[in-house]
């Protein structure tokens, strides 16, 4: 329905796009005891790093090869080995996740054969598991790199399965796209759990980065997936893959392990919920708990009481692709219009987004767009438009630095639709002005007689 | 390449540096870069270091030439404050993709810099250099001059592309930057005795401002501050001013210099964190100006703001004394401001742990700057444990520090206060003092703390009596183990910029009888790198009788 179009411009002005890299070790921060590398200047990794901090709120486990200007004209093998070595004796992680970046890959350095002379040469690291990812910053953007890495994890880490092997009929396996929050995830073993099911999360944030006091103390990672679990996948009964992005890993472990998969291009929306909790009921053989029947009723109360605010209101979404079809279409589906769209990537989804067009481009595309709109729905770096515009500002995405709560927002299942219904809503209810006697005044060019005319009576 | 090369060289040589003097030829040469530690290191890098040093100046467009990692990832982050133009806070970046690196970026930066002139024509547009474009070729100081010339406005090159070294290198980079392509390129409409320059200063959280009232009342005007709330005419006619003074920091030293060098301006290095500090800084100004023949009674005037200013910030500090006295802070910081505010601290009633310092003379100051270490990374390491070790064993009531250390103390549940670039609150002058007194004293006795440090009713113990436990298990077996303790002793590493542990140190110590912390350098390279640890060496030094090994020889000795 929507044409995609890619901005014309030299300059992007207020960047929307975040790189390939940080969505890459974003991945690797839901693995447990996991150190992720980046192979690149310290730059690199110091932005990424302050980006997460300020997101979650949270201390990030984030390293650096350390490539100086002599280093990446000659290469990198020494830093890199130098950097694994220092993390194996310091932090001693069971995985170090490693990620290439726009310096590096200028270069081309040829990162798996770095390893692999590593590995002869290092036989005591043996116990620690090398994952690495090409992640160049010119190239793609965060939900890219994040769905690379999740899909070498699947390559490398998930062990294969004999053709008649047992599987487990409660285990199922969770691939939840770049933009599902550690809130999000919280309510979506919430919901497989109450059909006796047993969710496996790759990645999983929702142990790692939801923001909690650790009983214990460790300078990788804390919570998130251990390898054993992520070995085992390949046992699981079923595959619940979230956003069109996590394709590529599903369509792996199912080559790899014939573990079939349902992908769910967005949680967001009755409709969507239903499909997902007819699946559940389907895989347990369970009927479907009386606690989700409340809440589907309370999601369908909430739309009606909801869609008065909804109905014509004209959005401006500025999200990456599985983020802006999630919103997209549940917006729509509440009688709003999404007037613009902005994304930083490709995806097979955009061209069915209901709006006239897709743009690739930035916040300043987006501010151009949103003229005359009645909400702005994007990350943090929105403020700045939001007020020049003076209209209502939805945050969500990463990065979020200027709320609390970030890991914690949650848009999926019947009651995540069901509190976003009331968050925006709410900002329209608040938004609205109250009326003056001046309101309904014609404009005094229209040469009506208005109520100017009248009073000179 | 070559004219990077030559102007890191030249930065490197800095004279006007103490620190940089002290060294010798050949250590000079290899410049105050540590090699960083793959695997180990921390910070930003000298891009980022250029881009905070210049952005603060708020009506030019910042454009940063490079893939979008460099913009994309850190844009709209800093906490400077604008008194006009807010276009430092909009993003503007090449984005380069993967045709560029092939084909060169050079083409996109050109028609980048006529947009951003097209669209929002501001008075002159920065572009930063990054590490691919700088890698492929990208000239960019020969389209910044093409453009130049060609949209008949200034466009400046920043040349300090992330890989050449760390921030404090990309601070200085972008003060060669505008002295080679902005200062003294336009002149002041009018000038007055008492024009003065404030260097080094980012007006952060807004506080210069706290400051700038006290030079308005005594006629002193800030012609132009690098680069904190500045305008691009300000810095291209502030080689105009009297005086000049540079904040506490040496990240712009090589302008405070070359200013005096070039333009005869005399600089003086100052502080307005700390009450006393921010009288001295008033009357340093005062002074100078009048040397450069403003009228004397200015140092009157300055003395009787100063006396009415500190009686007001002393008397508003007074009501908290009685409930901070003896509440001991425990001040880490990554910042070299931070060390001034001590004496605040102190005046308060409180006492500093971690320090040996007990008034804030000259002389302690700079202890205080050896001990925290000009670039204290020692927290970022820290895991919780070992934080709440060292909590404990200081008996801190709260800490002080900078940055991303804040999630460990808050974890340890432990009050913390942000003192930091990052901070939300201005703490600058006499009101600034006051301000950090009252969001301590805030910290310290909100009732949170008491909630989160209970446990909970299913708990049998907390974490907190579980580390205890540990720790004493610890200690207990250390106690009856002395070899274990020794052991234990010198496995600790001293110089992490080395990797020298404390055994190497002791040992050199005691093999070649040294008595100098140059002398352990010299044999061992500890303290060579960021010399933050050579207070820790002095300690060792010191502390000799405490750890020498009790000699079998002695009784012997003895005897004879």
């Amino acid at each position: 329905m929507a044409k995609v179009t890619h901005s014309q411009k030299s300059c992007t002005v207020n960047p929307l796009k975040m790189s390939q890299p940080i969505g890459s070790a974003l991945a690797f921060m839901g693995l447990k005891n996991c150190m992720p590398l980046f192979h690149g200047s310290q730059g690199c990794t110091s932005f990424g790093l302050v980006l997460f901090v300020r997101h979650f709120k949270e201390a990030i486990p984030l390293q650096t090869t350390a490539m100086s200007e002599v280093a990446t004209v000659l290469g990198g093998l020494e830093n890199v080995e130098q950097a694994i070595l220092t993390i194996a004796n310091r932090q001693k992680p069971a995985i170090i996740g490693i990620s290439s970046t726009g310096v590096t890959e200028t270069k081309g350095d040829d990162v798996d054969g770095y390893l692999k002379l590593i590995r002869e040469k290092h036989p005591e690291l043996d116990h620690i598991k090398l994952v690495y990812v090409s992640t160049p910053d010119f190239k793609d953007a965060f939900q890219d790199g994040w769905a690379k890495t999740v899909t070498r994890m699947v390559e490398q880490l998930v062990e294969p399965v004999p053709a008649d092997t047992v599987r487990d009929p409660a285990k199922v396996n969770l691939l939840p796209g770049a933009h599902v929050t550690p809130g999000d995830l919280d309510e979506l073993r919430d919901l497989i759990e109450a059909f006796g099911l047993e969710p496996v999360i790759l990645p999983d944030l929702s142990g790692s980065l939801d923001g909690h006091v650790p009983d214990d103390f460790t300078p990788t990672t804390i919570g998130g997936i251990s390898l054993e679990e992520i070995a085992g996948m390949g046992r699981s009964r079923h595959t619940i893959a979230v956003g069109e992005q996590m394709r590529p890993a599903a369509g792996a472990l199912e080559k790899k392990t014939g573990v079939p998969y349902t992908l769910f291009d967005r949680l967001t929306g009755l409709e969507a919920n239903d499909g997902l909790i007819a699946l559940l009921a389907g895989l347990s053989g369970r009927p479907v708990p009386n606690k989700i029947k409340r809440q589907r009723s309370q999601l369908v109360d909430a739309m009606l009481d909801g869609h008065f605010h909804f109905g014509g209101k004209r959005i401006a979404i500025g999200a990456e692709p599985d983020l802006l079809w999630t919103l997209s279409g549940w917006f729509h589906e509440m009688g709003a219009e999404v007037a613009a769209a902005v994304t930083t990537t490709e995806s097979p989804l955009l061209e069915r987004i209901a709006t006239d067009e897709v743009l690739l481009g930035d916040l300043e595309d987006l501010e151009a767009r949103a003229a005359g709109c009645d909400l702005l729905v994007t990350h943090s770096h929105g403020r700045q438009a939001a007020e020049r515009l003076a209209i209502p500002f939805y945050r969500i995405g990463i990065p979020m630095f200027d709320r609390l709560g970030a890991a914690h927002q949650t848009i999926v299942g019947y009651r995540g639709t069901r509190d976003l219904i009331f968050e925006i809503g709410n900002l329209f209810i608040a938004s609205g002005h109250e009326p003056t006697p001046e309101t309904w005044a014609y404009p005094e060019e229209t040469g009506h007689v208005g109520e100017k005319t009248l009073a000179a009576h | 390449m070559s004219s990077l090369s030559s102007k890191i060289q030249d930065v490197f040589n800095e004279p006007g540096c103490g620190k940089n003097q002290g060294k010798s030829e050949k250590e000079r040469k290899k410049g105050c870069t540590k090699q960083l530690q793959p695997g180990g290191a921390a910070g930003g890098c000298a891009f980022d270091g250029a881009k905070i040093a210049l952005q603060p100046i708020t009506d030019v467009a910042h454009l940063v030439h490079g893939p979008i990692a460099c913009e994309g990832n850190s844009w709209d982050n800093r906490g400077s404050k604008s008194s006009g133009s807010n276009l430092w806070r909009t993003g503007f970046t090449t984005d380069i993709n993967e045709t560029d690196v092939v084909f060169g970026g050079e083409k996109r930066l050109y028609k980048s810099i006529k947009e951003i002139v097209e669209k929002y024509d501001p008075p002159a547009v920065f572009v930063y250099q990054t590490c691919v474009p700088a890698m492929i070729g990208d000239d960019i100081e020969a389209v910044c001059k093409a453009a130049s010339k060609k949209f008949g406005k200034p466009v400046i090159p920043v040349n300090s592309p992330g890989f050449v070294g760390p921030k404090n290198l990309g601070n200085k980079l972008a003060g060669e930057a505008i002295l080679d392509h902005v200062i003294g390129t336009e002149e002041p409409s009018y000038t007055t005795p008492y024009d003065i320059n404030i260097i080094g200063e980012y007006n952060l959280s807004g506080e210069l401002w706290q400051v700038k009232p006290l030079l308005d009342e005594l006629g002193i005007r800030i012609l132009c501050c690098i680069s904190g709330d500045a305008k691009y005419r300000d810095v291209a006619c502030s080689h105009r001013a009297r005086a000049a003074m540079m904040v506490c920091s040496k990240s712009m030293i090589n302008i405070a210099r070359k200013m005096e060098e070039r333009y005869g301006i005399p600089f003086f290095e100052g502080s307005f964190y700390g009450i006393g500090d921010t009288s001295d800084a008033l009357r340093e100004i005062a002074r100078l100006l009048i040397e450069r023949g403003a009228p004397a009674e200015l140092m009157e005037r300055t003395e009787a703001l100063i006396a009415r200013e500190e009686a007001r910030a002393w008397a508003a500090i007074e009501p908290y004394k009685k409930r901070l006295t003896g509440k001991k802070v425990l001040l880490i910081t990554g910042g070299v401001k931070s060390w001034s505010v001590v004496a605040a601290l102190q005046e308060s009633g409180m006492e500093v742990v971690g320090t040996s310092v007990k008034k804030s003379t000259k002389e302690d100051k700079e202890r205080i700057k050896e001990i925290m270490g000009e670039d204290a990374h020692m927290i970022d390491d820290m895991t919780p444990r070992e934080m709440y070790k060292m909590l404990k064993e200081a008996k801190a009531d709260i800490m002080l520090s900078g940055g991303r250390s804040q999630f460990v103390a808050l974890k340890a549940k432990m009050p913390w206060l942000d003192i930091n670039q990052e901070r939300h609150h201005a703490y600058m002058g006499y009101v600034g003092m006051v301000e950090l007194v009252k969001e301590i004293d805030k910290a310290l006795f909100n009732p949170v703390w008491e909630q989160v440090r209970k446990r909970a009713p299913w708990e049998e113990t907390t974490w907190e009596e579980r580390a205890d436990a540990a720790l004493a298990a610890e200690a207990a077996a250390l106690a009856a183990d002395p070899e274990l303790a020794r052991a234990q002793r010198r496995a600790a590493r001293i110089c992490k910029c080395k990797a020298v542990d404390r055994g190497a140190i002791e040992d050199a110590i005691l093999a070649y009888g040294l008595e100098s912390v140059e002398a352990v350098t010299e044999r061992t390279h500890a303290g060579s790198g960021c010399t933050g640890c050579t207070g820790t060496i002095a300690g060792i030094l010191d502390g000799i009788e405490d750890w020498r090994p009790a000699p079998s020889a002695e009784p012997a000795k003895r005897a004879a």
